[in-house]
């Protein structure tokens, strides 16, 4: 079972008796740590215990108890469960002291908490909002704020079932939009912010570095939110000396769709299919995540048809992924289109099978609690076993002879935006950003989840960090999901692939689970707290994308402008599931 | 030329038929600009992946003429609205399609970007982008299949073709109007609104039961 969470661990209790306690409530796992000495328990917990990789952090918002809640998850690089640490301050004074010193991979997390449930993060460098802009009224994902078409707390409405009548939100909301404004607010008055905070923070860097030697000028731009080679609506605000990179500062949220909110609105299964729309290139790999997270919480296993079928669309999925990714950073590199448009024929080709037993190309909704929604419909095994066995071998190592030893590719990637395997863990990269640095950290592997433990198949790893060997590691990879899907065709037996009677609403006992899996773009982790409602009462998810760009400045330093096109489109980023 | 195109209403003599063809101007202008539309290369959400689909090999919108993207607004007719359309993008969309010379064009592709979409009910969603920006075709799809798409770009080059030269808005002076770049405040806003915000926001004011109220009176007695 994935993601199994260390009840018991002596050596933290006995090290700190009066300040860590077992998380007592029932369905809870891990620990709670008091606020003051939650750096000293994180710092016993990397040096002395091991556990050097910090994987989610975020709060919840316990309202009826007037707490707030920070929960960390720390898993050892080398594999094995998590361990799980919360701390709880009270909702009017949220102030915990931030992590970014130990590990700086909850750089981005910390903010987006801060933006979302308004928690301070005493000692944070930079703490900004993060997804939205700096001046919205009030922090979204506490309890009690409400959005301007907010009309009761958990679906389904009352208005809409169960004689449901039909009704325009925009008919309730006294500007026909969805937008509210505070009591008294004069639109005159108002000063938008526009950024000054960021702009004034890289002015200030500039300025201390100037102090040393010769005065450069140095010109700052925006790259993007609307640029061919940001993959979506990312911004870079970047100073630039010449044409090297000094400083970068992403800036998202441009495509945040308040996943969270609406997922907390929403009943457990009605989240399915959203959370196809997270990383809308590999949606069965959300559906897997947050299947195998709930799946958890209700104590069920599906049939083992279902389960073969999972990891056979998911690895088709991690397929059709990594062909995109390839074409699109060599699209990045300048050679425009073509390699995209051999990357986008076989994907069209897995597509057409996911649309056969879908019944949708991108957005799958194929996963059910204990199950899957369909099984393969007539002719489709046969499709996918010549796909597997014969034509997807082929074109990878056609992509491979036409790719791989290119002189342009080399000269573009080998020793650009390296990534060294310590920055890779303490930053919380994962998947082929952590795996191409030479650590091998495949959740496949390190903390197995659904049947991966009985494939044959090996962990691609690269050693160089760099944009060459981030782009080798996707080839590599497409290789070893070719040979799981053979595996799994060859063995997958018949039989049910629901466990029990489908339902619509599926009865969640309280508690917390955090389910994870390797998605194409690295680790995806669901963190879902239920209260026995038919809704979530914290659904958290943990994007691969967002964790993966905290270090962009790290590697972009000291490149050049097209450098940093190309350090990005080997990270592989999806905006849908950066900003959620 | 399209058989469309030759409609003479006018005997052409036999001897000339294959090398002469007789249209009206409104015809060969439509014909001509229906023919190279440039779409912005532009996405925003899970729609741009299937935009970029209809553009490969399978599709292959290069059949309409369309397939020259330009990244640039400045050099581009047609704005492809591809995806979730989110209150801190919504003023750099204003600015991009004021940036579009005319003739422009502005497809919302899919439901997020005509309606809101699954995600309508967040609070950093505009519920269509034709809010803000008009629109001239609805694509519906959740994302649209690429034959959508280009059922959706089927039906634009058809308007294109109801439109005369003497009508259209472009050569008609002072026509060509900037849309105001909406704000991002407290939650975004739109500048036409201000008197409807300040309107409401102090009816607000003057809820006597309402405590948020009684606190921005006296905020602003003091």
């Amino acid at each position: 079972m994935s993601a199994q969470i260390i009840t018991k661990n002596s050596d933290l209790l006995e090290k700190f008796p009066q300040y860590v306690k077992p998380d007592e409530r029932t369905g809870y796992n891990g620990y709670v740590v008091s606020s003051d000495h939650l750096i000293d328990v994180a710092r016993a917990i990397r040096d002395e215990l091991g556990y050097d990789y910090l994987s989610s952090v975020t709060g919840v918002d316990y309202l009826p108890d007037g707490l707030m809640e920070v929960v960390y998850h720390f898993f050892k690089s080398s594999g094995g469960p998590a361990l799980a640490i919360k701390s709880q301050v009270d909702r009017n004074n949220a102030v915990v002291p931030s992590l970014v010193s130990l590990y700086p991979g909850a750089d981005f997390q910390e903010r987006e908490a801060w933006d979302l449930f308004g928690i301070q993060f005493a000692g944070h460098p930079d703490l900004r909002r993060l997804l939205l802009w700096e001046g919205f009224e009030g922090h979204p994902m506490r309890k009690d704020w409400h959005e301007p078409y907010y009309e009761e707390d958990g679906k389904p409405f009352k208005s809409r079932w169960p004689d449901g009548k039909i009704s325009l939100a925009e008919d309730k909301n006294p500007f026909h939009k969805n937008i509210a404004f505070p009591t008294g607010f004069d639109p005159d008055k108002w000063i938008p912010d526009d950024d000054s905070v960021l702009y004034s923070n890289i002015k200030n860097i500039i300025s201390s570095e100037d102090e040393s030697g010769l005065k450069t000028d140095y010109v700052i731009v925006n790259m993007g939110p609307q640029h061919p080679s940001t993959h979506g609506v990312f911004r870079m605000v970047v100073a630039l000396e010449g044409e090297t990179i000094r400083v970068l500062k992403p800036v998202v949220g441009y495509l945040h769709r308040n996943h969270e909110k609406i997922g907390e609105r929403n009943t457990f299964l009605q989240n399915m299919p959203y959370t196809d729309r997270l990383d809308y290139i590999s949606s069965l790999s959300n559906n897997f995540g947050y299947a195998l997270a709930v799946e958890k919480l209700m104590g069920i296993k599906p049939p083992e048809r279902a389960e073969y079928l999972r990891v056979i669309m998911a690895e088709f999925t991690r397929i059709s992924n990594h062909l995109f990714a390839i074409g699109s950073l060599l699209n990045d590199m300048g050679a425009y289109f073509t390699p995209m448009l051999y990357a986008i024929e076989e994907r069209e080709l897995i597509l057409d099978i996911f649309e056969a037993t879908t019944g949708s190309r991108m957005m799958c909704n194929y996963f059910r609690f204990g199950g899957v929604a369909r099984d393969l419909p007539e002719g489709i095994y046969e499709k996918i076993h010549d796909l597997a066995f014969e034509r997807l071998p082929r074109k990878i190592d056609e992509l491979d002879l036409y790719l791989t030893n290119s002189e342009i590719i080399k000269a573009r990637g080998e020793g650009v935006g390296v990534l060294t395997p310590e920055d890779a863990i303490a930053y919380s990269t994962s998947g082929p950003v952590v795996r191409a640095s030479g650590v091998p950290y495949d959740i496949r592997r390190a903390d197995p989840y659904s049947i991966y433990d009985r494939f044959d198949f090996d962990v691609a790893v690269r050693y160089h960090g760099d944009v060459y060997d981030r782009y080798l590691i996707r080839v590599d990879e497409m290789r070893q999901s070719v040979r799981i899907i053979q595996q799994a065709l060859t063995q997958m037996p018949k039989g049910p692939i629901q466990e029990g009677k489908p339902q619509y609403v599926v009865k969640v006992p309280p508690g917390e689970a955090y389910g994870r899996v390797e998605a194409p773009k690295g680790e995806l982790g669901y963190y879902v707290v239920s209260n026995g409602k038919p809704n979530p009462w914290r659904y958290h998810v943990r994007a691969p994308s967002l964790i993966n760009i905290t270090p962009l400045e790290k590697m972009s330093l000291g490149n050049k402008v097209a450098d940093t096109v190309i350090i990005l489109g080997s990270i592989d980023i999806v905006l849908g599931e950066l900003d959620r | 030329m399209g058989e469309d195109l030759n409609k003479p209403e006018y005997e052409i003599p036999p001897e000339l038929k294959s090398s002469v063809s007789i249209t009206t101007l409104d015809r060969i202008y439509n014909w001509s600009r229906r023919s190279s539309v440039w779409p912005m290369m532009f996405g925003l959400a899970c729609c741009a992946i299937e935009m970029i689909c209809a553009a490969a090999s399978r599709y292959d919108i290069a059949r309409f003429g369309m397939e020259v993207m330009r990244p640039s607004p400045r050099q581009s007719d047609l704005m492809l609205v591809s995806g979730t359309v989110t209150k801190k993008m919504m003023p750099l969309i204003v600015r991009l399609f004021n940036q579009m010379p005319e003739p422009k064009y502005v497809i919302a592709m899919g439901a997020c970007a005509s309606g809101g979409g699954p995600f309508k009910e967040g609070y950093n969603v505009i519920s269509g982008v034709d809010n803000y920006i008009p629109v001239d075709v609805y694509i519906p799809g959740c994302p649209p299949t690429p034959q959508a798409l280009m059922n959706g770009l089927i039906t634009l080059q058809k308007k294109i073709d109801t439109q005369s030269i003497r009508e259209v808005r472009w050569y008609k002076k002072g026509a060509s109007e900037t849309i105001p770049v909406p704000v991002l405040g407290p939650d975004i806003m739109d500048p036409r609104e201000y008197d409807l915000i300040r309107q409401y926001t102090n009816q607000k004011l003057q809820n006597i039961d309402d405590p948020a109220a009684q606190v921005a009176r006296q905020e602003k007695g003091s």
